[in-house]
């Protein structure tokens, strides 16, 4: 099935061109905290994917019948409703990321893509669209969040999913000469890391600049 | 001699001007033509302007020289220290023949740190500057030899070349190079140094080298009871309320471990005389340092709580810790401290306060004076608007009368 042009647009233009953290600068708080590791960043990406698609399909559904006035409200119990879906499915399938993540889980229905696509695509569009839209802008916000996760980890700790890449040998505490950036495990770091990926996002799309 | 120099320079222009061989170079080649001689451009003739031959590299070079008697009394400190630590030495019996040892020693370990910031700083400087087609800014001449002043002297080499890039990049080349940077550059690498290898830069083991240099005076037993603590770490480490970890002029001749070139008050002072003799630092800027610190520590003698770093005497705040060299060659930077004559007062005046209260209230941070600069580096162009905007209400005021 060959995906039309408008359909590409919507599904990939998240992924680089109209990335809602680096292009449009949405997120960056949680970017900043949940990043330490890749493994909560992870399923932080994967979490936000999912609730922005439904949240997306269902409020689209819904759009011709809420009412203008309180679109906000109804807009918030969906994305309350599903954030509630995750965070007890977390708690029940991977407990140990479900605590390091904490609050954060929670404070997904505040994340600014959120709102921004419920309001900006799936108020004016159609269901599938909606749905490809919610999956783009999940997967763009999940891409950006991994790259800060990878780079804050490997410096930061040296390992990797947990799993350890620079060898315990290196270190100057076995007598070796390297030492962990301790800067990388705070969140400046991530707000330049994040820069450093909207430096070289905008080098090469020269459009956006 | 210079007449030869100058024949050089004009035989090798056309291999790095536009066309040449090594026209890729021309940066580079413009840099080291300047260093050697004032440039022959002045401003053009629009308006009224002044305009002297004296270029920033020839400020740079003279912050340059009132550093070097604290780096050359920096290496011979690295050198007495270690050969305390190692008992070679004993306090007070200093021989002709120990001296040169020290320096000697103490050269050796700081010079890797003096080529490698250069090295990193200026390296990365070239690129970005070739890189952009521009000529090569100068302002890393001085933070590249204030960056190993300010390292303690156990730092590993790699820390500083990371460090060092980190502050040229992110400090200044992405604000758009020498004279843009909002933050001291070589107290960004410092504050970087800090926060990502904090085992490294404080506690007991970093200020005094106990390994050997080189192959030198490597494997040497300590004497009993070494500590190489510096006064500001045991003041923040102690239970006592009334420690005095030095004297005052121990503290002031510097023979005493600390950060390489930050030691000797003497040495600092001799710097600050001759920037402030050619109008380079701004006098201001380093009164009001001493005043406000001397000012609010006096204040904590008076009221503070019954700790040892709140009953440490004012003068004493002043001479320890890189209180002086900060105050003397990173508060006075004229690009990032405040501007307006009023302005450096309060700036100034700001940074001795937040120095002293860093160390007296914050137990963590022995040492406030990095942070207090950077801080008000922050502040300086707030600082600078608000007093041309109470001039500019006043004259307004005037005005209407």
């Amino acid at each position: 099935m060959a995906l039309s042009q408008k359909t590409k647009e919507v599904l990939f233009g998240p992924l680089n061109i109209n990335n809602p953290v680096v292009v449009q600068v949405l997120g960056i708080c949680s970017a900043l905290a949940v990043t330490v590791q890749l493994k909560p960043a992870l399923v932080m990406g994967i979490a936000v994917t999912i609730i922005v698609a439904m949240a997306n399909v269902i409020v689209s559904l819904i759009r011709n019948t809420i009412p203008m006035r309180i679109r906000i409200i109804i807009q918030l119990v969906v994305v309350a409703a599903l954030v509630t879906l995750v965070s007890e499915v977390l708690k029940a399938f991977a407990y140990d990321v479900a605590m390091q993540l904490s609050v954060y889980i929670g404070l997904i229905i505040t994340n600014c893509i959120l709102m921004g696509r419920l309001e900006a695509f799936a108020m004016t569009n159609k269901v599938w669209d909606s749905f490809l839209d919610g999956l783009g802008n999940g997967f763009g916000y999940a891409i950006i969040l991994v790259i800060v996760a990878f780079f804050r980890e490997l410096l930061g700790a040296g390992t990797l999913l947990g799993f350890r890449v620079i060898p315990e040998s290196w270190y100057v505490a076995n007598g070796g000469f390297y030492e962990n950036c301790g800067m990388m495990m705070m969140p400046a770091m991530a707000l330049i890391l994040v820069a450093c990926i909207i430096w070289a996002h905008r080098g090469y799309n020269k459009e956006l600049k | 001699m210079l007449k030869k120099l100058h024949n050089i320079v004009e035989k090798l222009r056309p291999t790095f001007s536009e066309g040449g061989k090594l026209s890729a170079l021309h940066s580079l080649f413009d840099g080291f033509e300047t260093f050697l001689f004032t440039p022959n451009t002045t401003a053009k003739r629009v308006g009224s302007q002044i305009h002297d031959g004296s270029d920033s590299k020839r400020t740079m070079i003279l912050v340059v020289m009132a550093l070097v008697p604290a780096l050359l009394f920096g290496m011979f400190n690295v050198g007495y220290q270690h050969f305390l630590a190692t008992g070679e030495l004993v306090r007070g019996a200093m021989t002709c023949a120990m001296f040169w040892k020290a320096f000697a020693f103490g050269a050796l370990a700081v010079l890797p740190y003096i080529i490698v910031s250069y090295g990193v700083g200026l390296g990365i400087e070239f690129t970005v500057a070739q890189w952009k087609k521009e000529e090569i800014q100068e302002g890393f001449l001085v933070s590249g030899m204030i960056i190993p002043l300010i390292v303690p002297i156990n730092t590993p080499l790699w820390m500083v070349a990371v460090a060092t890039a980190f502050a040229v990049i992110f400090a200044k080349e992405v604000f758009g190079g020498t004279g843009y940077n909002i933050f001291n550059v070589a107290l960004i690498a410092r504050a970087f140094l800090f926060f990502a290898y904090p085992t490294h830069m404080t506690g007991d083991k970093c200020f005094v080298r106990t390994e050997g240099t080189w192959g030198w005076d490597n494997g040497q037993t300590l004497v009993d009871g070494f500590s190489g603590a510096a006064p500001l770490t045991q003041l923040a480490t102690s239970t006592e309320a009334n420690l005095l970890p030095v004297d005052f002029w121990t503290a002031f001749n510097g023979l005493i471990p600390g950060s390489i070139g930050e030691t000797c008050c003497w040495a600092i002072l001799l710097g600050a005389a001759l920037l402030i003799v050619t109008g380079v630092a701004s006098w201001k800027t380093m009164l009001s340092i001493f005043a406000g610190g001397a000012l609010t520590a006096w204040l904590f003698n008076q009221f503070g709580a019954e700790t040892a770093v709140a009953n440490y005497p004012w003068y004493m705040h002043l001479v320890t810790g890189g209180f002086m060299f900060g105050a003397v060659f990173m508060a006075t930077d004229p690009v990032t401290s405040a501007r307006t004559e009023c302005g450096k007062w309060i700036y100034g005046a700001l940074i001795g306060f937040m120095a002293v209260v860093i160390r007296v209230l914050n137990p963590g941070y022995p040492e406030g004076m990095m942070l207090a600069i950077l801080l008000m580096n922050a502040f300086a162009p707030l600082i600078d608007w608000c007093v041309v905007q109470v001039n500019i209400k006043k004259r307004m005021k005037r005005a209407k009368i």
